[in-house]
């Protein structure tokens, strides 16, 4: 059946393909983001190649809605921007389209093939990198006298910064945090967090500052949280707070230390017929060319996942300060920084979680 | 009435503790602007007391009273205040003096019973109080959205330049970014308020139709396995919504397949129509319950009586039944209205970009920048709904002089 | 048309009568009459009904039921390793301490096929529900699961260059006539493949495994069909000139070392055209074939009884798994267990979800009475102004309300500050009244207010001042007098405010989520945690589920003392 269907929707979108040949469907994540998406990557593509782009700000549920559309068989979205431990996720699922970087991918300018520009990030075959960003923390000047946190533990010194704090309402990120600060070096994070003891540990640590913390679920709750002047400091993206600082000029200052990267970037489902998944494969190549990357910095302080893109990082387009310095990735912020560790999450998050959810509803 | 008007007017004694709680209320306030609010409490309920002395036994004049006691309280605001101090000042003054009366002429039981009890009096007041705070309670997030949607700053937070009436503190960008006029907007608010405004009615009409007419074949009598069918029909209701989001998904994907493959329809058009279905069903439970309830009291003889004279089932459904259980479908149409037009969680799963309507943009709007521009959204919103339905209650008050009816 | 009184059974005298049989005016038998009037008004009644049912069973009841099938559904496991699953029934899951060579033999081949096709992932990701770990351990499994069958290709190839030809293989494993097929094999492996992607069809596949062989080489041959279908009826290509999967091989060299195949293969070598198996076969490839050892190198994992533990038991079709998981509890060797302490929150939830939504109930009785006995008491006009007032918030979107309850009961926000300027609390106390239970009742008291009150409003409509006029007439003080006239008379309105806000409220989780903080947030978050991140449909299926059962309990409850159509909405 599956066999004959798959015929039937061929020959079906061969002939609906003049009518829908000009338009594609970019799920993302909405706000600022998309926006600096629509500059970056929309526009040219779409004066280029007479392509129209409906943008879907669905990437939040993104992981389910992919799941459904696959199982109804019915995939609707062409590009979908996600987290990269979501991509691994619809990779395991099957849900996302694997790639091989040397040949779908751009080279750099030098002649660098992809597979080496982007390096590392490669953390999926699905998963094609965009931008790298850190979860990190964010403080009201003003509330912190003149004693300006620099060390991440400031977060759990409830003497020397008290006020309410917000931390993200999941154990990915806070467990890290609280095993370095409760003496765990960097390197052993992982093997700790991995054992019974180690998540008891995180726990208990977190437990010291359990009735100053507000949690949040929205990217967008701790820049007005901080705004509001509910918190002292709070975690979330680094994108957030530059605006919070740059564009709407609150008095908050940025945290750098320990910030945990993360990537950010592209998957193509699986389900897709030849025609629509090449239009995908050519969209992606591309949106992810190194200058289309730096291109991209300008409109929003997340940095290019290219290593050829970085020298090419601009000026704001609007605020017309420099972006490098304010790059999760510039050698100034990223001094001492974590790297999220896929693999673990991959397999710890549904255990992790619950424990964590049972300790926050104790 | 008579009577009242002529009894004496209460002692000054008597009604002082309600002129001591009002001024020292509201001494209390002013006091605490100005770091004292134990000594503002005690000049203010003292200052009532005597004012209320002066203009009751010097003065004997109730409307020089008022005025002197509204513009001495007003310029007493604006020299403390500038001009919205002055405002404040005015409208305290005018309370003030009004409680004086009020009190002291026994005007609060004009309206009441003449052989009410003092208990009864008192607690008619305490009840009405009672109420008037929970309708403050009803209304307190619109008051508090309406004054932030002007926020000169992109949060939800007073800014002491709104605190302190700064025009710079306020401003109307966030309307002009609803209407699409700031050039970083791009329309997107619009577009969504539009694809509310198809799906909400056809979805609502839908439920409404189908709805009355299974509430009238559930009312009949010899309806066959009635609590079943009942049950079914109102659990659109009683499934969490996140459930029913999900499970709909998988049927309103293959019915989108079936119609555009084997209907060839348009894809927009196939999106429209699996939210307004999907959201008609959302509303079919508020229609069968009101409906049902209307049903209940309705009195059979009359469509008897209707066929009788010769009329068909359509005319009589048309003519005779429907007017009279018009209320119920229209409140359930209410409801059936707003559960589309406030509902994100099914359109999450279900529409696509082209069908985003209003509650999906703001659900994006609180999720990846909190834009006070929802709150505009919701202020013109609410602007709307108010003139609407004054419009609807003042044309029903027209239409009730006409009939020479007096109001009910 | 109600049947008139007159003809009941309890009138003796008439039901003699009937007996002598009364004729309706058409000269039918009254009795027959009736029954037909009470069939076409039954006939009617469902006509009426009958648009509304089926697009609502259509549209909702069956997809939601389909949904909710999902917290037992598990055929995922059979699905994907479906050898593994039949061999470990022999093993009792603790002696011996790792199942026996079968087991993994089978293994091998079924996530051979399951990585092949991208499945094996899919159902690690659902076992690490189970435990932890189990993701990964087929994550890395299916990276390096044809190390071994490569290198077993080199040694074949070293023996004749044939073997890179995929008609090689085919001669080998193509029944050679009608007399040699053998459809059984052909079909179970047709099911296999069906099971592992779905419904294949009708399609033509050129091959059919042949007996003679299979006697020979019964695993290479089972697995080879198994290919040879998936490649025919998945990829699209030439089965004859196509190189297998680097699992055949390994399966060949299996074949070969069993005792059987020596006689087999002369039998077959007999009747047939020359094969490069005939010098294979008489080479001999000590090739050391232990499953066991090569899945342990693969992954340390496979040598952890846990892990085949958990295999086991989440095996079957169907399961109680995910019911057993939304109470706190899992399935284990030994029949249900308790989760670890540290574990344990779905409970906590549900009866939290329920308290809660019964202190909001309260709230919004408490709250909505006065204003709905207000709102009947007075005249229309002023009545019709405040019902104004009552449904401008439903015109305020619910996330700007829940925003705006935000605005207001934050530390910094308009109660507190209020309270503070007042000098009624001290700045460094402020209250905490957000991102709490508090937080949470405030919110949802205020959303679902409108709906206790616009039903108990159009009950105390119908309620007629004179009752309690005459209550006090006879003496009754104004306490007494609504207490056992009143009151009494406005319960229908209670009730049915009193339902739908608790439904409602039972069900909601986007208010929560915002203002609830960590203790007043409802099961319904779960479902959507599980529903949107953590994919565990089963279990957020289970969980709805069990909801629903509360609800329908509650609602059958309801209907048994108040009757569902009592329920007045305005």
């Amino acid at each position: 059946m599956r066999f004959t269907r798959t015929i039937l929707a061929a020959s079906v979108l061969a002939l609906s393909a003049v009518a829908i040949a000009e338009e594609m469907t970019i799920v993302s994540w909405g706000g600022a983001y998309s926006k600096s998406q629509l500059k970056a990557y929309h526009e040219p593509w779409t004066e280029k190649t007479g392509i129209r782009v409906i943008n879907d700000d669905s990437s939040a549920e993104a992981v389910a809605k992919l799941r459904a559309m696959n199982e109804a068989d019915n995939v609707t979205w062409d590009v979908v921007d996600v987290v990269a431990a979501d991509a691994i996720r619809l990779c395991d699922e099957g849900l996302a389209l694997e790639i091989d970087p040397d040949k779908h991918l751009a080279q750099a300018p030098d002649g660098t093939p992809a597979s080496k520009d982007f390096g590392d990030l490669l953390v999926s075959p699905c998963f094609i990198p965009q931008i790298v960003y850190s979860t990190t923390f964010g403080y009201r000047t003003d509330m912190v006298g003149d004693n300006p946190p620099t060390d991440i533990c400031a977060i759990f010194d409830i003497d020397a910064y008290p006020g309410k704090r917000s931390l993200e309402k999941r154990p990915i990120n806070n467990m890290e945090w609280a095993l370095i600060c409760d003496g765990v070096s960097k390197d052993d994070l992982y093997d700790v967090l991995a054992t019974e003891a180690g998540q008891d540990r995180a726990l208990k640590k977190l437990d010291t500052i359990k009735d100053h913390v507000v949690w949040w679920n929205a990217g967008a709750d701790t820049p007005q949280l901080l705004a509001d002047g509910e918190v002292v400091m709070g975690s979330t993206y680094n994108g957030r707070l530059f605006s919070v600082i740059e564009e709407q000029k609150q008095p908050v200052a940025m945290l750098w230390d320990a910030q945990v990267f993360d990537l950010d970037g592209w998957i193509i489902p699986t389900g897709l017929s030849e025609e629509r998944t090449q239009r995908a494969l050519d969209y992606i190549y591309f949106a992810t060319d190194t200058q289309r990357l730096a291109d991209q910095a300008k409109y929003i302080s997340y940095g290019p996942a290219r290593n050829s893109s970085a020298p090419l990082v601009g000026k704001h387009s609007e605020l017309n300060i420099d972006m490098a310095p304010h790059m999760p990735t510039d050698p100034d912020n990223a001094k001492n920084t974590i790297l999220y560790n896929y693999e673990f999450w991959a397999d710890y998050r549904d255990d992790i979680d619950a424990k964590f959810q049972a300790w926050l509803a104790q | 009435m008579m009577q009242i008007t002529t009894a004496s007017p209460n002692s000054l004694i008597k009604i002082s503790p309600i002129l001591l709680l009002f001024g020292g209320g509201s001494g209390l306030v002013i006091g605490n602007v100005h770091d004292a609010g134990i000594v503002g409490m005690a000049i203010s309920a003292a200052s009532q007391l005597s004012l209320a002395f002066v203009y009751f036994h010097l003065l004997k004049n109730e409307r020089l009273a008022g005025w002197i006691n509204r513009l001495g309280f007003g310029v007493f605001g604006l020299i403390l205040a500038g001009i919205p101090g002055g405002i404040l000042g005015f409208i305290w003054g005018h309370l003030s003096v009004w409680i004086m009366y009020w009190t002291r002429n026994r005007r609060y039981r004009e309206r009441l019973l003449p052989y009410l009890t003092t208990g009864q009096v008192l607690w008619h007041y305490a009840f009405r109080c009672l109420c008037a705070l929970i309708f403050i309670f009803l209304i307190a997030p619109i008051l508090v959205v309406m004054p932030l949607s002007f926020n000169a700053e992109d949060f939800f937070t007073f800014t002491d330049k709104m605190l302190r009436f700064d025009p710079d503190g306020y401003s109307l960008k966030h309307y002009m970014d609803f209407l699409g006029l700031r050039e970083d907007s791009n329309g997107e608010w619009l577009r969504s308020l539009w694809n509310s405004l198809i799906i909400a009615p056809i979805a609502t009409l839908i439920s409404v139709s189908l709805g009355t007419l299974a509430a009238i074949g559930l009312s009949q009598s010899n309806m066959p396995a009635k609590r079943t069918i009942t049950a079914i029909l109102i659990s659109p209701m009683i499934v969490p919504l996140i459930i029913s989001a999900t499970g709909m998904f998988f049927f309103y994907s293959a019915l989108g397949n079936w119609m555009e493959q084997s209907i060839g329809m348009n894809k927009d058009l196939v999106g429209y129509i699996k939210v307004i279905l999907a959201h008609a069903v959302l509303g079919i439970p508020f229609v069968i319950i009101t409906v049902t309830a209307t049903l209940v009291g309705f009195d059979r003889s009359l469509t008897r009586a209707a066929a009788n004279m010769g009329a068909n089932p359509i005319t009589t459904f048309f003519r005779i039944q429907m007017p009279l259980i018009l209320p119920g479908v229209i409140s359930g149409g209410l409801f059936a209205f707003i559960t589309s037009f406030d509902e994100v969680v099914v359109v999450l799963f279900i529409g696509s970009a082209s069908q985003k309507t209003l509650p999906w943009q703001m659900f994006l709007g609180l999720r990846e920048q909190i834009s006070p521009t929802i709150l505009a959204v919701a202020t013109i919103l609410v602007a709307l709904s108010i003139a609407l339905l004054t419009t609807l209650e003042l044309l029903r008050r027209r239409s009730e002089r006409l009939r020479g009816m007096s109001p009910a | 048309m109600r049947t008139p009184v007159f003809f009941d059974d309890r009138y003796p005298m008439i039901a003699t009568a009937k007996h002598n049989g009364i004729l309706a005016a058409d000269g039918t038998p009254l009795k027959r009459s009736l029954a037909r009037a009470l069939r076409r008004e039954k006939l009617r009644a469902l006509i009426l009904v009958m648009p509304l049912l089926i697009f609502v069973l259509l549209t909702f009841i069956t997809p939601i039921a389909n949904m909710l099938l999902r917290s037992i559904d598990n055929t995922i496991v059979g699905d994907t390793i479906l050898y593994t699953v039949s061999d470990l029934n022999d093993w009792n899951g603790s002696d011996p301490p790792l199942p026996p060579e079968n087991v993994f033999r089978s293994l091998y081949f079924d996530l051979f096929i399951a990585v092949e096709t991208k499945r094996h992932t899919r159902l690690g990701s659902r076992l690490n529900y189970e435990q932890t770990g189990i993701s990964s351990l087929f994550r890395r499994s299916g990276r390096k699961l044809d190390d071994i069958g490569k290198e077993i290709e080199k040694t074949l190839i070293a023996s004749d260059a044939r073997w890179t030809d995929g008609q090689t293989w085919f001669d080998l494993f193509a029944a050679r006539n009608e007399g040699d097929a053998d459809p059984e094999l052909f079909d179970r492996q047709f099911l296999r493949i069906q099971r592992l992607q779905g419904e294949l069809g009708n399609i033509d596949i050129d091959f059919m495994p042949s007996k003679s062989i299979a006697k020979a080489l019964p695993l290479a041959t089972r697995e080879y069909t198994a290919w040879a279908i998936h490649t025919a009826s998945i990829e699209g290509e030439d089965i004859a000139q196509t190189r297998p999967w680097e699992s055949i091989p390994v399966a060949l060299i299996y074949d070969m070392q069993q005792p059987d195949f020596a006689i087999e293969i002369k039998n077959w070598l007999s009747q047939s055209s020359p094969h490069p198996i005939e010098k294979l076969s008489t080479e001999s490839i000590d090739y050391p074939l232990d499953f066991t050892d090569i899945l342990r190198k693969i992954h340390k994992d496979w040598g952890d009884i846990e892990v085949w533990q958990t295999i086991k038991v989440h095996s079957n079709d169907y399961t109680s798994g995910y019911f057993l998981n939304a109470v706190d509890m899992r399935k284990s060797l030994d029949g249900p267990t308790i989760q670890p302490e540290n574990k344990r929150i779905l409970i906590t939830l549900f009866i939290r979800t329920v308290q809660m939504s019964l202190i909001i109930t309260l709230a919004c009785i408490l709250l909505g009475y006065p204003v709905a006995w207000l709102m009947a008491n007075l005249p229309m006009r002023t009545a019709n102004l405040l019902i104004i007032l009552v449904l401008l918030p439903f015109w305020t979107s619910l996330l700007v309300r829940t925003s705006a309850w935000k605005v207001m009961l934050q530390q910094q926000g308009v109660i507190n500050e209020t309270l503070v300027w007042l000098g009624v609390v001290a700045t460094d106390n402020r209250l905490e009244i957000i991102n709490n239970q508090i937080g949470t009742i405030v919110a949802m008291t205020h959303i679902l207010l409108p709906f206790m009150i616009l039903p108990m409003y159009s009950v105390m409509q119908t309620i007629s001042p004179s009752y309690v006029r005459a209550a006090k007439s006879l003496g009754a003080n104004d306490w007494t007098a609504f207490l056992r006239v009143y009151f009494p008379q406005s319960i229908p309105g209670i009730g049915a405010g009193s339902i739908l806000v608790f439904i409602l409220s039972i069900g909601y989780y986007i208010t929560p989520e915002i203002v609830g903080g960590t203790d007043g947030v409802f099961i319904s978050n779960r479902i959507a945690y599980h529903i949107s991140r953590s994919l565990n449909w089963g279990l957020a299926a289970a969980l709805g589920t069990i909801l629903l059962m509360v609800v329908l309990v509650l609602y059958w409850t309801y209907d048994r003392i108040v009757g569902i159509d009592n329920v007045k909405l305005g």
